[in-house]
């Protein structure tokens, strides 16, 4: 028998996960970005490999060391401290913050090719039309990279929408605060309940199909007026 | 000891391939050009003025001091009042013609209680009615530099500096620009900071030269002293040697449709061109155009005949060809002759010659959108 509630109690909390994660993640890519693609310090590759390194680190890995962050000892701890708590592990700001850190790298990397991609150029153009760069970032800089900053946020919404590793490792399973959509798919396969897992299983499947097919006409669209 | 009407500048720094030590003055009035091949640091130069890259050295535009380095003084790109053309548009590709023209006047043009250039004037004076509402993607090249021009000119710059903005365009752009840019000249009193190393584009426009050769600046003066000089290399465009001369109309004859213009005491006919009496025309002779006489030619057809005198002769011993130097009272040619005429004719400094000129071209004022936008026009009067 499929129960609604049981159904819709993770696609909701998968959809509030992803929403306030990609906020985060422009809120924090777009500056880092920015900064590799318009620094000239020699080490500056040296903070890329960080902010690359979640593409290949096993989700396990990182989601223990994410762990022992989050957990009373780590600053995670700390932070919930303030809020009168005891850790950040296995909550619901606990996998917000696991899944902004995973999925970083997919949210800067196009960010900072589009912020590459137009040059010094523009740049220097408003500049001697009396633009501050503060002026220029916002005027110029933003309006250009928007093709690189849509892909970004899309990836970041797409990416923890079907993260699992890293939640399970700090978040587990707990209803309605950390338990998201493919940890409930995993459940409902463990325990048989077939159904369920077709529902889910079948509704991310269409919904990354839209995803990558909307990226894709997407860039289409915005190569063809770079040509023009 | 610095006068208020001078931009005086100082560079000095490696660029990799070698080292850019300048020093120069240009005058606050009328188009410098800043002249010499590829990769000698022109663009660099206009990048330091600019504030865009930071060598050291000092430079003052008028009464400000936009960079000393002895006083840690460096003004930031976009607190210089300047207006910047690139080789490349560089329109904001995000941004219809009108938003694109109206950046810069948005951020220093409302600076100014009473903007010396409107937004309908800079329209009017570049012939862009037609496209403020398009996209600069939908634009040609030349239409591109125009807006490119416009938008630089309605941020109110005191100091226009261009980029060889017509090295980009094809020659039918080129043509297209040109005229604007005479109009600019003679029509606005912003001073430009004009990068070339088309002796064509710099004779037509320039008024003031500066030539500059692997980082160092070394000559500069009036286009006129420039273009006299016979021990500068200006490029290996040896057809394109020449003088420029300014003359004033005469008067119009209706009958023959010819123009006769004077040159100090000296008579200059070019084809019927609508100029009024009075009007001051700019005249470029290339030294290739003009044959030497000792003796007036009687039965020529050729009409523009000068007298004057054998200032310098100057052997090419590598080849067959010698240039003389001719001053004609208040000008001076260049004859471009074979070594062989020079010693049939015993040309020496002193010789009376006649200096036959067989090709003139001038800016021919263009009936149509703009009284005076003007169609350079190569006249073979004979």
């Amino acid at each position: 028998m499929l129960n609604a509630a049981e159904i819709w109690s993770p696609i909701r909390l998968t959809l509030e996960l992803a929403t306030c994660s990609t906020l985060l993640l422009m809120l924090l890519g777009t500056p880092v970005a920015w900064w590799l693609a318009r620094s000239n310090v020699r080490w500056k590759e040296v903070i890329a490999a960080v902010v690359a390194l979640p593409l290949v680190l096993p989700p396990t890995v990182l989601g223990f060391y994410l762990l022992i962050a989050l957990g009373p000892g780590g600053p995670g701890g700390w932070l919930a401290g303030l809020a009168g708590g005891r850790s950040l592990a296995f909550s619901f700001e606990g996998i917000v913050l696991g899944s902004v850190v995973y999925s970083f790298p997919f949210v800067v990397q196009p960010i900072r090719n589009a912020f590459e991609a137009f040059g010094d150029r523009p740049l220097e153009a408003a500049a001697t039309l009396g633009a501050t760069p503060w002026d220029a970032f916002w005027t110029v800089a933003m309006p250009l990279a928007r093709p690189g900053l849509v892909t970004g946020a899309v990836l970041g919404f797409a990416h923890t929408i079907g993260e699992f590793g890293v939640v399970l490792m700090i978040g587990g399973s707990i209803p309605g605060e950390t338990r998201v959509l493919s940890i409930a798919i995993y459940e409902y396969v463990e325990t048989l309940q077939w159904a369920q897992a077709h529902a889910l299983a079948g509704g991310l499947l269409v919904f990354s199909f839209g995803v990558i097919l909307s990226m894709m006409l997407l860039q289409r669209r915005s190569r063809r007026a770079r040509t023009r | 000891m610095t006068k208020p009407d001078v931009i005086e500048a100082r560079f000095a720094g490696s660029l990799g391939e070698f080292d850019l030590d300048v020093a120069f003055r240009a005058p606050m009035r009328g188009i410098t050009a800043i002249f010499g091949p590829s990769g000698c640091g022109k663009t660099t130069i206009l990048r330091c003025v600019a504030g865009l890259r930071h060598l050291s050295g000092a430079l003052r535009v008028g009464d400000q001091v936009w960079q000393d380095d002895s006083e840690r003084v460096f003004r930031k790109p976009y607190h210089r009042s300047v207006g910047y053309v690139f080789q490349e548009a560089s329109l904001f590709p995000h941004l219809s013609v009108r938003r694109n023209l109206l950046y810069g006047a948005q951020r220093r043009g409302q600076a100014q209680a009473r903007p010396v250039l409107g937004f309908d004037d800079v329209v009017d004076l570049l012939g862009m009615a037609g496209m403020v509402e398009r996209a600069p993607g939908d634009l040609s090249g030349g239409e591109r530099q125009r807006v490119a021009i416009g938008r630089a000119l309605l941020s109110q710059p005191r100091l226009l500096l261009m980029d060889e903005p017509l090295a980009g365009l094809d020659q039918g752009a080129k043509e297209e620009i040109l005229p604007y840019l005479e109009v600019l000249h003679e029509r606005l009193s912003v001073p430009i900071l004009y990068v070339s190393h088309d002796i064509r584009e710099v004779a037509r426009l320039a008024d003031t030269m500066i030539v500059l050769s692997g980082g160092k600046s070394v000559c500069s003066g009036s286009i006129h002293e420039v273009l006299e000089r016979m021990d500068l290399d200006l490029g290996d465009d040896l057809y394109e040697t020449g003088v420029v001369l300014r003359a004033r109309v005469a008067d119009q004859d209706a009958a023959l449709r010819v123009t006769r213009l004077d040159h100090h005491g000296q008579e200059i006919v070019i084809p019927a061109a609508d100029f009024r009496p009075g009007d001051e025309v700019r005249l470029r002779i290339r030294a290739r155009d003009v044959a030497l006489a000792t003796a007036r030619p009687e039965s020529i057809s050729v009409r523009n005949i000068f007298s004057g005198t054998v200032e310098r002769v100057v052997e090419d011993p590598e080849t067959a060809f010698a240039e003389v130097l001719v001053g004609i009272g208040g000008g001076r040619l260049r004859a471009r002759v074979t070594r062989e005429a020079v010693e049939d004719l015993a040309l020496d400094v002193g010789t009376p010659v006649f200096a036959l000129v067989k090709s003139i071209t001038f800016d021919r004022p263009a009936p149509g959108v703009s009284r005076s936008i003007r169609k350079a026009s190569e006249s073979l009067l004979s």
